[in-house]
């Protein structure tokens, strides 16, 4: 990645995502929008899928967005997303584009990208449009209620996996977005987390700067007090604990390769510098169920993918 | 709020107004309130950097305080304020407490 900023003072002042937006007290996606305005800056159209993040903030007849801002529904984003990309591209040509380079930002919730907007996420990848597509991961579909979705993980609670003596929660494992983008052979994929907002706008930057030779994809941790069920002030530390325990792993896709980013790259250089699963789980309350042996089985699938992408890491 | 009147809408569903969600005074969400101790801040941009509302503002120029000069200052807009606490959670100097709503 390109490290545009090195500490917390370069970090960009002007906000394009204004206060009076109705996401909860606490929320993790909030924070991303406002980092991802800040440093994307005003030459930029966003494209968002139905969710959280498009409910809270343009509550008709007002908006918290400062940019061009673009709500079509929750299964084409990504589409309507590669339609101003190629309006651009032709008025460019054409001379008539006046507002130089524009970025065009989709961003997507997990229930708009793992879900309902799969395809046409794919088919814009595919046809190689000039777009940064923003995952903002908060692991349920959140503001209808707490519905599971395909980001949701093993033995989580949702209103929908409900916790009794035929299930515990979520039957399935997280699916793994970042493997179906990188199939898909874009310049550029990357995780990020909302805990570590240095590293977050430095791949933010990045992104946007490698849509230049076409799509990229960030997929960003943000929890939710309210659908993981724990006290609000908690977000940030739940992000981070996200990413030290190894269950949320911090790295990039550059071009067919790929770089652990630390913490990540320390833990699996040193496996005791990674801390255990249960302090990531023990203060949420979709995971208050779990047994010790639950627990344990979670923590190998976690193992597991460090291994996994450290491979995939030394290719 | 006074409504618009319906051929003042533009059609479409467009909003004409960026940043027009200020309107929307969220501070009443809160239940607790969170005041910032000048004293202990060590003006380290924490706060100002994680709040999901982008209400802690931060002022440049030149702020003494017990007899220690700092550059920038860090204060609260509780006109939006919803009172998540994460500031004050995440405030490496405990500077910032959490206070009932009056
Ligand atoms: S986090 Fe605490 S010490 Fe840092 S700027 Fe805010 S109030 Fe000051
Ligand atoms: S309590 Fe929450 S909303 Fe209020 S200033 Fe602190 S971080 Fe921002």
């Amino acid at each position: 990645m390109k490290v545009v900023y090195k500490a917390i003072w370069d970090l960009p002042v002007e906000e394009l995502f204004a206060s009076g937006h109705r996401a909860c007290a606490g929320c993790g996606p909030a924070i991303a929008m406002r980092w991802i305005t800040k440093t994307a800056g005003p030459n930029t159209v966003v494209v968002n899928a139905t969710g959280c993040m498009e409910v809270t903030t343009t509550q008709y007849p007002e908006t918290a967005w400062m940019v061009p801002y673009l709500h079509v529904a929750f299964e084409n984003a990504a589409a309507a997303a590669s339609g101003v990309d190629s309006a651009i591209r032709v008025t460019s040509k054409k001379g008539l584009w006046r507002s130089g380079k524009t970025n065009v930002i989709v961003i997507a919730g997990d229930g708009g990208t793992y879900d309902i907007g799969l395809q046409s996420l794919s088919g814009m990848l595919e046809r190689g449009h000039h777009v940064l597509y923003i995952l903002y991961d908060n692991e349920a579909y959140m503001n209808t209620g707490i519905q599971r979705s395909g980001g949701t993980p093993r033995y989580a609670w949702t209103t929908t996996t409900p916790v009794g003596r035929a299930i515990r929660g979520k039957i399935q494992a997280k699916k793994d977005i970042m493997g179906i983008v990188m199939a898909h052979r874009v310049p550029y994929a990357a995780t990020a987390s909302i805990s570590n907002i240095i590293d977050m706008s430095n791949k933010i930057k990045t992104a946007l700067e490698y849509t230049e030779e076409g799509p990229t994809f960030l997929h960003i941790m943000a929890p939710c007090p309210p659908g993981w069920r724990f006290p609000e002030e908690r977000t940030v530390e739940a992000a981070r604990l996200a990413v030290e325990t190894g269950y949320f792993p911090l790295y990039e896709y550059d071009h067919g390769k790929i770089r652990l980013n630390p913490p990540t790259s320390n833990m699996v250089a040193d496996p005791k510098r990674r801390k255990p699963l249960r302090e990531f789980l023990k203060f949420q309350g979709r995971f208050a169920h779990l047994t010790d042996a639950e627990i344990g089985e979670l923590e190998k699938e976690v193992v597991a993918n460090l291994e996994y992408l450290a491979k995939l890491a030394s290719l | 709020m006074s409504l618009p009147k319906v051929h003042e809408i533009p059609i479409g569903g467009i909003i004409t107004e960026p940043g027009s969600s200020r309107r929307n005074l969220t501070g009443g969400w809160r239940s607790l309130k969170p005041i910032i101790h000048d004293d202990r801040c060590i003006r380290c941009r924490i706060c100002w950097m994680y709040c999901p509302e982008g209400t802690i503002k931060e002022t440049k120029g030149e702020f003494v305080v017990k007899g220690r000069k700092y550059q920038y200052k860090y204060e609260i807009d509780y006109n939006y304020c919803k009172g998540c606490g994460i500031c004050a959670h995440e405030c490496p100097t405990k500077a910032i407490e959490m206070v009932p709503e009056a």
